[in-house]
């Protein structure tokens, strides 16, 4: 990788004992010991000292006239952010940990503090990822990039974009540009890393640095294999960073050498850390991880001494939430359609079982939850429940009532994700689960499914431009398509696309670590890390119904006059994806299977497990205006379902029967994650409001014990939605929960919003 | 709403081939295939009884009520020829959710007791074969031909009594109450929970008496704990057209919240949980 040169990385007696730690003593006074005294291991402090919360909502605060002062402040910022597409933009200073002079929202009233530039919404520039991004985007929003800073990206840095073209071959850049792959992260930052915060919290930085060394010279005494020098390489990095970390805490005033010594603390220095990965980072996501029953430890000892009150408590997660909630990052146009709504999924896991049966839900999590009222609904952070039917009935309860009263919540199973990856377990993004601080995610983006089944029938020839983009495939030329021989080119085409999506993944990936390390975010992981290889698949509703169309029904092919299949007519009726009807479904659970089966054909990049994801987040528009007339009788254009939802309109029997089709999806094959979105009237969980709640509940409980992995759920009414799109002034806070993350309504593209819109209302009469 | 279903092949039946043993005397009786005309099925949930219910919708109705949201059920030939072995096979896939979620079955419609053999088949295998909680959708007009059986395999009954005035009732429904009356005194002998199901429609059966009525009567009996006051709504009125019936209520407005809140209000008064 090339990165800032520094003199020397040789350590001095001295500067060893300046990192001895420090008597972590008076720091960790009451807490349990273990393992964890030890060695870094959070998950054993947490395990030993958090306190299950049984209880219900009731202990809540509102928010304090300090939170209200400061939140309204940003509020009154936010119209004029949504009208210039951003608020302001710093030009000239590359982002770094250490750069920009502190920032306030204000400083007399600012707790937590800490902001990724000088002022309170304004974006930086991180050319790390590529040069020509960072200029289109500030065109974009009407600002000329700095001369200096190009002269420096063009001519004396590379990039990760420079890198990635460089080595990619013209299969792949065909597939780019004719949309059968789509949204790599070759032009934007990988994210899908999420760096252990809270280790900065519990042991202070300095203990961190010494555990790094201590990696480093393990790997010294290895024989230096290209793998050993990189991964040298990268520890120095990851040191240099931590230093970076307390060097900018120590502008704002705060010495993170040492551990967080009260709750307060815990909470800024985990920030602080998290602060640091996002200014150096402008990964898709930059999730923040499993911290709440971590943070309640630290508050729980404050309270139990009578050192700080519930209203005290909440006030610190509110102005942390806050903070979270104004993560910015400078995206380009093309990005903003692919993922619309300015998202960061800053996502928060919370809840869970643990592994010894108790549950991960503490006050924190509840306090958590309390910020959507506390500062309004909104998309950020991520708040994700882990559920299972074992969590405390109250916690249920309050959950499924947040749930209903904001669509700002997701769900996530549990019961799958616990025997896979452990009880300190965190969700990247969406839906793609990980072991905190021992597992990262080369994120994949995603393949258009729906469009290799037209480049099957066609012979490797995009339906749209006619052009051959896979050499070497016979086309279909039958007038009515015979589903074995559908079935035989589809297995051939879809092998042809894992290999080149694998390929171009392992460009992407090798360019990242190169150009683009994420050196905090990887100082806050162990040493040995297991990585994925993060597939994904769009538009696996269109693939099935027009398998199944072709397989139960009659699929007349209509061509141009070369040949080229453009459309199709279909004879008599067929059974759709998302009735639970198995006819449809076991289609979906084969081409989720075989996908998976060839990706893993392939080599990867630092030989990372394959995994893949059904998740498009907003992409599914995208890549439905790629794609043209389907087998299934959809119409060239539309957008696809979001994730793995069966196409609107073609559940017939409910949204239940929907989900349990999804349900059947194997999550063995899809272990980065399965994305279904319910959007539903209040009146079709029930007629009152407790009713409501209960029955979300149950929903969620029939839903996880029949093998689902993934709800997002909102409970809109259209009318409101309509009226949102017409007058987003009145909603500036509507917020809804697209495929695996929660959106502002009122800035998706009306494009977007009509896609929301139309996707099925399961309303009741 | 039709459901997807294809022409050619056949719906899937249970392994075992061919239709088993009719699980009710009455059924037995018959010495047929225990066939019914259905509608449709679907899984709601809070909306046609407590939880997540899997509900078969049967065809044909001996009333023709004004407001009625799906006139589509409304003639027993429009549906589809279905086996009660079709039917609990599908019921079956949602087995594990319906319990882990709370609920259960309803047999809906239409008019589930124009069809009392199949809907008392249906009862039983739902409540015996598959361990759901059991619930009948009905009007009561066809009260009589409820067996002691099939009420005995019902754990709920939805009972809609649409007005109290005699005159309103057969101005709404086309039919006499007296019928409704019957079956909701013998329900109550009984001890069988009843949930009463009252459409509030301006106009027509949202005068004070009426539901003042209804109140007592429900409350007179005993078994009656909830009231659901369904404020009227039209999104049933393209059904109408396309069935190329008027719809005698398209200027009727809908109930405000605060005249469904009157409403309820009356029932409540009578010591009645109105929802």
């Amino acid at each position: 990788m090339t990165a800032t040169p520094v003199e020397t990385t040789t350590v001095t007696p001295a500067q060893e004992a300046a990192h001895e730690p420090s008597t972590s003593g008076d720091a960790w006074a009451g807490f349990r010991g273990g393992l964890w005294r030890d060695t870094v291991d959070v998950r054993d402090f947490v395990q030993q000292n958090y306190t299950p919360y049984e209880g219900d909502a009731s202990f809540l605060t509102g928010p304090t006239e300090r939170t209200t002062k400061v939140w309204r402040k940003l509020l009154g910022m936010f119209p004029t952010e949504r009208e210039r597409g951003i608020y302001d933009v710093d030009t000239r200073t590359p982002s770094r940990i250490d750069a920009f002079a502190p920032g306030y929202i204000d400083r007399r009233l600012d707790i937590i503090v800490g902001l990724q530039t000088d002022a309170p919404l304004k974006r930086a520039i991180m050319p790390n990822g590529g040069w020509r991004m960072v200029e289109s985007a500030l065109n974009a929003y009407g600002y000329d990039a700095d001369p200096a800073v190009r002269e420096i990206y063009t001519k004396l840095r590379k990039t990760h974009n420079d890198g990635v073209f460089d080595a990619y071959t013209p299969e792949i850049r065909a597939c780019r540009s004719s949309g059968i792959i789509t949204g790599l992260p070759d032009a934007y930052g990988r994210g899908r890393i999420i760096g252990d915060y809270r280790r900065v919290a519990l042991y202070g930085v300095d203990r961190l640095i010494v555990a790094k060394r201590a990696d480093k010279s393990a790997v010294e005494v290895l024989w230096p294999s290209a793998q050993v020098i990189q991964e040298r390489e990268e520890i120095a990095e990851q040191i240099r960073a931590l230093e970076e970390l307390k060097a900018m805490a120590l502008t704002y005033g705060h010495d993170i050498s040492g551990p967080a010594r009260t709750g307060r603390e815990a909470v800024q220095w985990l920030y602080f850390a998290y602060l640091a990965a996002v200014k150096e980072q402008n990964g898709a996501a930059m999730s923040i991880g499993r911290i709440d029953a971590f943070l309640d430890i630290y508050l729980q000892r404050d309270i139990e001494a009578g050192l700080l009150t519930e209203s005290e408590a909440q006030e610190l997660i509110d102005d942390f939430v806050i903070k979270l909630r104004i993560v910015r990052f400078l995206r380009t146009p093309e990005y903003n359609e692919l993922y619309s709504g300015d998202p960061t999924w800053v996502t928060w896991s919370m809840g869970g079982i643990g592994a010894d049966g108790r549950p991960l839900v503490t006050r924190t999590t509840f306090r958590a939850l309390n910020t959507l009222y506390n500062l309004g609904p909104g998309p950020e952070p991520n708040l994700t429940v882990f559920w299972s039917p074992r969590l405390p009935e109250a916690f249920k309860t309050y959950a499924a009532q947040v749930a209903i009263d904001t669509s700002a919540l997701q769900f996530e199973s549990d019961d799958l994700m616990r025997p896979r990856f452990g009880d300190d377990t965190a969700i990247a993004c969406c839906v793609s689960a990980m072991a905190v601080g021992k597992q990262m995610q080369f994120f994949g983006a995603r393949v258009n499914v729906a469009k290799a089944l037209l480049y099957a029938i066609n012979g490797g020839r995009d339906e749209k431009s006619g052009e051959t983009v896979v050499e070497g495939l016979e086309p279909i030329t039958d007038e009515y398509l015979d589903y074995d021989s559908v079935l035989v080119a589809y297995d051939a085409m879809l092998g042809w696309l894992a290999k080149t999506y694998v390929h171009a993944l392992n460009v992407i990936h090798y360019m990242h670590d190169k150009y683009a390390y994420e050196r905090l975010e990887m100082a806050l992981h162990d040493r040995a890390v297991l990585r994925t290889m993060a597939c994904g698949i769009a538009g696996l509703s269109v693939a099935v119904d027009s398998l199944s169309a072709i397989k139960h029904a009659r699929v007349k092919v209509i061509r141009d006059e070369t040949g080229l299949a453009v459309d199709y007519v279909v004879e008599g009726d067929y059974p759709a994806y998302g009735n639970n009807d198995d006819r449809a479904d076991a289609l979906a659970r084969w081409i989720v299977h075989e996908f998976m089966e060839k990706v893993r054909r392939h080599p990867t990049y630092r030989d990372a497990v394959h995994t893949q994801s059904v998740l498009t987040i907003t992409s599914n528009v995208v890549y439905g205006k790629k794609t043209g007339n389907t087998p299934d009788g959809r119409r060239a254009g539309t957008p696809f379902a979001p994730g793995a939802n069966p196409m609107n309109g073609r559940d017939e029997h409910g949204y239940i029967a929907s989900a349990l089709s999804v349900a059947k999806l194997p999550y063995d094959d899809a272990e980065d994650g399965i994305s279904l979105t319910n959007t539903i009237t209040p009146d079709a969980l029930g007629r009152t409001p407790e009713e409501r709640v209960a029955n979300l509940s149950g929903v969620l409980d029939g839903f996880m014990a029949s093998g689902g992995f993934h709800m997002n759920v909102n409970v809109l009414d259209r009318a409101t939605l309509q009226d949102a799109m017409e007058h987003p002034e009145k909603y500036p806070q509507l917020t809804i929960r697209v495929s695996g993350y929660a959106v502002n309504f009122v800035r998706l593209t009306r494009e977007q919003q009509l896609d929301v819109i139309n996707r099925t209302f399961h309303g009741s009469l | 709403m039709t459901p997807f279903l294809p022409t050619a092949p056949a719906l899937p039946t249970p392994a075992g081939g061919p239709v088993l043993a009719a699980a009710t005397p009455a059924a037995a009786a018959t010495r047929r295939p225990v066939v019914g005309s259905v509608h449709s099925w679907d899984l709601s949930t809070g909306v046609d009884g407590p939880g997540t219910r899997f509900v078969t919708f049967l065809s044909g109705c001996p009333l023709t009520c004004l407001y009625c949201h799906n006139p589509d059920t409304w003639r027993m030939r429009d549906g589809k020829r279905t086996t009660a072995d079709e039917i609990v096979a599908e019921a079956a896939e949602y087995t594990r959710f319906i319990k882990a979620a709370g609920g259960g079955t309803t047999v809906s419609g239409g008019e589930p007791l124009l069809q009392p053999v199949f809907t008392g088949e249906l009862l039983h295998r739902f409540k015996h074969e598959l361990g759901l909680h059991t619930a009948l959708d009905t009007s009561g007009f066809l009260g009589v031909r409820a067996t002691d059986v099939l009420l005995r395999d019902t754990d709920l009954v939805l009972l809609d009594i649409k007005s109290w005035d005699r005159v309103t009732y057969r101005e709404v429904t086309g039919r006499p109450l007296r019928p409704t009356l019957d079956f909701a005194h013998r329900l109550a002998d009984l001890g069988k929970e009843v949930h009463v199901r009252f459409v509030l429609v301006p106009g027509l059966t949202d005068a004070p008496a009426n539901i003042e009525g209804v109140a007592a009567f429900a409350a007179s009996l005993g078994n009656v704990t909830r009231v659901d006051v369904l404020p009227f709504h039209k999104l049933g009125e393209a059904k109408w057209q396309r069935l190329g019936r008027p719809f005698a209520l398209h200027d009727t407005p809908c109930p405000t919240p605060e005249q469904t809140a009157l409403a309820r209000n009356i029932f409540a008064a009578h010591g009645l949980y109105a929802v």
